[in-house]
């Protein structure tokens, strides 16, 4: 204990030691950048120097007065702008490092306030030393920063969860904005209104605009909140849902408002032209999002060879998506969520699984640099931006904002409970409206208003409301949910018979509306699924793939990552997680009396395994003679041959694998040889052969595995065994059972291992 | 109402499970099922087979099979019917109700288990009350039944090991040369426990007729 104490205080002694390190490195890189900046502006009259001083060495030539040919050099002007962008990354980077070194510092306050909290130090340094502190650029957020993030949040948005509640998610979006906004709007201006408060130079429209702004919950701030507060399902993705939709709300509100403060009156025509807007807007956008992902789908069709580039499809088709409806000025996020959905399921059947693993990767890594540049932009532009309190106005912001957004949310809740099956509790309606975060997206609108007078008003009273939901709700929703009780998300992962089960739900209910006689939900879907496998698969995804059932797809994606558990935890000596001794034989019903009839394989079938063999053998010794930088890595499981037939064999196999998985390691001296019995054309078995006479005969036999002999040692055991058929079937079963898993290596280990090994490492991995 | 007196027995045994249910509902219910039996009192396999919709539905069997199954009428009886009338259908149908918020947490579980039983009796043809492997995969196999050759094939593989899965689960240490017989409602509760069965396994009831909005069944 006393061990523990002084280790925890030797690493926060270390952590904070760190910490004044890196605060102090970054101070004096600030400082050189800050004065480097500085210098640049007295550069530009050194400018013309350079080309003076080309002169008189020009004419030292002539003069033979020769200046010292220049060892070092200083051209900063040069990298200016790349290496400013980076030193921000870098920066914003090691902060998000530090917090995470920070023992308690993570648990207590939320990534997004520390991180403003450091964009305000580092505005206040730069500020001191005299500069001017950078500010969030509109066209930087919305070009640069945000994609990533709707990107990442798009494509993995989880569907069953979305669709089943689009209509609530709809309704909170479309109508508690717009109830927002004006709600906001109109009390704002009444209260201008009111004598004294030095108001009265704010009229409806720009009370309304300004409304319009601050309404719409965030997606970065939400996203950013919920992650560490690892709520369920369904409250997740009630406010995500909607901080995602009501893009479009605000979208047609700003630009609405904003052309009519100008021109000073709303008529009912431009009212009505407003709701047909709203609508070409979100129709608009997803329509673009679609097509964009339809292609996106089709194009990855035609990637088999090319893998290298496959992520790039997927990054560059969303951000032409994107691109396009802001063109437009439709509503840019609905149109990269639409194209992230509809591209995912097929795309996900045709890329390679490290394409995946990529894409997986960078979309995180891109929304995570954005999602802490976007803070720590947020606490920079605090410190420099222009500011104009006034108490009033900011108080009352942050007060209607709370009690429109509670108000809304209980209203709606009650009318939505009338027509949802399972019903919104009041704790989980408290959620939904504390969980309503405003964030970045209302600065920046706020940032792109034309009218000074306002405007500085205005964005005071943003970044406030933003502080005030980031901070205080952002601090206290943690305590909060514990408080409540509401319900966490189940950490357990996903196991086949959830996937079954699901499934098996899916037609049950569906069936019984059907014998009901009314087309309801399930039927609908339903019949989308239908479609989708007749038509829409055999045109996007390529190959065999596109006729696979989805349980099989999951079943094979989860005998995958079972078998790169067992890889990474080592050998089959090491069990994961489940420690349990149940392996097959325990379901197995008895052996038949009529014992084991074992088929011939047939020769076709037997030619097409040993070439399979020979050639992946081949293949893996190659791999190390060529070397291209445009080239992976040659991958014996990811190669031109029939790769479904192939991948096919690999699920047996890795199956084959997990269940010894569960089998505790018993070791006996010498495996010997397992045969591999073919009991249907598409399923490999490995069987006990049942004679412990052989076993030294066979010990003989063991090197053979490691090489292309290894074939006809299958091919000579596939026949022991015919004769060997009327043999007991069950031994001893800890031997057998290590034998089984020691040869399971064996052969596994032949089909990926780069040479012979003569000595039998018991303990190289699989995957070499 | 004449109608409403010729409900009403029907009417107070649902209510009992299902106390949101209005009047309006069960009269759809019954103008379907009359349509459903060609107008007689009781519905036979056949009736249920005709449906349309259902020949696509790769569990149909099932589906009708639960309807006759006499352990879905909570009356601790075994077998099958051979026909049923409107109460044992309407018994049927209740297993599909929604919870509502005034369900309280002890309602809830008994819904759960009884919905999974209900799951479980569709699985255990041969009411033993285990479901054997061979019982286990021939659900899977009827769920891809579907999809052709492959489907098929990978029944059995992911029988099993969704089998394995239940067993480990549940039984962590066996011996080699045990026998895990087959999935006991116990095992199989403890493996659908994440899925909330109380929020996902229902239907809408509908308040307003449709069964006029469809032509034949």
């Amino acid at each position: 204990m006393a061990e523990l104490l002084g280790s925890s205080s030797v690493r926060s002694g270390r952590a904070s030691f760190c910490l004044r390190v890196v605060g102090f490195v970054l101070l004096l890189v600030f400082a050189a950048a800050a004065s480097a900046s500085r210098d640049i502006s007295n550069g530009t009259s050194k400018e013309p120097n350079p080309a003076r001083e080309e002169d008189p060495h020009h004419r030292s030539n002539t003069t033979h007065h020769k200046k010292a040919f220049p060892v070092l050099s200083f051209n900063y002007e040069h990298v200016r702008t790349p290496f400013e962008i980076s030193l921000w990354i870098l920066l914003a980077l090691l902060m998000k490092l530090g917090f995470h070194i920070i023992p308690r510092l993570s648990h207590v306050v939320p990534e997004s306030c520390l991180l403003i909290f450091v964009g305000l130090l580092v505005g206040g340094i730069i500020k001191a030393i005299g500069e001017k502190p950078p500010i969030l650029d509109s066209t930087l957020f919305f070009l640069y920063l945000l994609p990533p993030i709707i990107l990442d949040a798009g494509y993995f948005l989880p569907i069953r969860p979305f669709t089943e509640n689009l209509g609530t998610i709809l309704v909170f979006a479309v109508v508690g904005t717009l109830w927002n906004a004006f709600f906001i709007g109109g009390m704002m201006y009444a209260v201008c209104q009111i004598e004294g408060t030095g108001l009265g130079g704010v009229d409806l429209l720009s009370c309304l605009l300004f409304g319009a702004i601050i309404s719409a919950v965030d997606p970065v701030a939400v996203l950013a909140m919920f992650e560490e507060i690892h709520i369920n399902e369904l409250l997740h993705i009630l406010v995500f849902g909607e901080s995602l939709l009501n893009d479009a709300v605000t979208v047609v509100l700003y630009h609405l408002f904003e052309e009519f403060a100008h021109i000073g009156t709303v008529t009912v025509a431009d009212a009505f032209l407003g709701v047909v807007c709203f609508f070409v807007v979100s129709l608009g956008g997803i329509l673009v999002g679609a097509i964009y992902g339809i292609l996106g789908a089709f194009t990855s069709r035609f990637t088999s060879h090319t893998r290298v580039i496959e992520p790039l499809f997927v990054f560059l088709y969303s951000y032409m998506a994107y691109l396009s409806a802001e063109v437009f000025h439709l509503s840019g996020i609905m149109s990269l969520i639409a194209c992230g959905v509809m591209m995912r399921p097929y795309v996900e059947a045709n890329i390679s699984h490290k394409s995946y693993t990529t894409i997986k990767y960078f979309l995180k890594m891109w929304s995570s640099v954005s999602e802490t540049l976007i803070f720590i932009f947020l606490g920079v532009s605090t410190v420099a931006g222009p500011h104009s309190w006034n108490w009033t106005f900011v108080v009352l912001t942050v007060i209607l904002c709370f009690v429109s957004r509670m108000l809304g949310v209980v209203g709606l809740t009650y009318i939505i409970n009338k027509f949802r099956i399972v019903k919104l509790t009041k704790k989980e309606q408290f959620i939904v409206a504390y969980g309503g975060l405003r964030g970045a997206i209302a600065f920046s609108l706020g940032f792109l208003l034309t009218n000074d007078k306002m405007k500085d008003m205005f964005l005071t009273a943003i970044i406030t409301v933003i502080f005030f939901t980031v901070f205080v709700q952002g601090m206290t929703i943690k305590p909060l949910v514990d408080l409540l009780a509401v319900k966490k998300k189940k950490e357990s992962k996903r196991s086949i018979n959830e996937e079954i089960h699901t499934q098996f739900l899916d037609h049950l209910l569906t069936g019984i509306e059907d014998v009901c006689g009314h087309y309801g939900h399930h039927h609908w879907k339903d019949k989308l699924n239908r479609f989708n496998k007749a038509y829409v698969k055999k045109w996007l995804i390529a190959g065999e793939r596109s006729t696979e059932p989805q349980l099989i797809s999951f079943y094979n994606k989860l005998e995958m990552k079972q078998a790169i558990m067992l890889v990474e935890s080592g050998s089959a000596a090491k069990l994961p997680s489940t420690l349990s001794s149940v392996s097959m034989q325990n379901i197995q019903p008895r052996a038949q009396p009529r014992g084991r009839i074992i088929p011939r394989i047939s020769k076709g079938r037997e030619e097409e395994i040993r070439k399979l063999l020979r050639a992946n053998l081949q293949k893996t010794r190659q791999r190390l003679r060529s070397y291209s930088r445009h080239d992976l890595m040659i991958d014996p499981f990811e190669d031109n041959m029939s790769e479904v037939r192939f991948r096919k064999q690999r699920v047996e196999m890795e199956r084959r694998m997990s269940h010894y998985l569960t089998v505790p390691a018993n070791r006996q001296e010498a495996p010997p040889v397992r045969k591999v019995r073919f009991e249907s054309d598409h399923q490999v078995y490995l069987a006990d052969d049942g004679d412990s006479r052989a076993v030294s005969g066979r010990r003989a036999t063991q090197p053979n595995l490691s090489s292309p002999d290894a074939v006809s040692l299958l091919d000579e055991s596939s026949q022991r065994a015919n004769q060997r058929s009327p043999d007991p079937p069950r031994r001893g079963p800890e031997l057998q059972e290590s034998q089984e898993e020691q040869d399971q290596l064996k052969l596994s280990r032949c089909l990926s291992d780069p040479g012979p090994n003569k000595d039998g490492d018991e303990d190289s991995s699989f995957i070499s | 109402m004449g109608v409403s007196v010729a409900y009403s027995h029907v009417v107070g045994v649902w209510r009992s499970f299902f106390p949101t249910v209005s009047l309006e509902q069960i009269i759809n219910l019954h103008k379907r099922f009359k349509q459903l039996s060609g107008n007689e009192d009781t519905i036979s396999r056949e009736n249920l087979d005709s449906i349309p919709a259902l020949a696509t539905n790769p569990i149909r069997k099932q589906i009708i099979e639960a309807f006759f199954d006499k352990r879905n009428q909570r009356q601790d009886e075994v077998g099958s019917f051979h026909e049923i009338g409107f109460e044992q259908f309407l018994m049927v149908m209740s297993h599909f109700r929604p919870p509502t918020l005034k369900t309280t947490e002890e309602e809830r579980e008994v819904m759960r288990r009884e919905k999974l039983r209900f799951l479980f009796n569709m699985h255990d043809t041969d009411s033993d009350g285990t479901i054997t492997l061979d019982e286990y995969r021939k659900v899977v196999e009827e769920l891809l039944s579907k999809s052709g050759a492959i489907g098929l094939e990978a029944a059995k593989a992911i029988a099993d090991a969704a089998m394995l899965e239940v067993a480990s689960t549940n039984v962590p240490h066996m011996e080699p040369d045990e026998f895990y017989e087959g999935i006991t409602f116990e095992h199989f509760e403890q493996i659908l426990k994440g899925l909330e069965m109380e929020s996902r396994m229902h239907i809408r009831f509908l308040d307003v007729n449709t069964t006029t909005m469809h032509c034949g069944k």
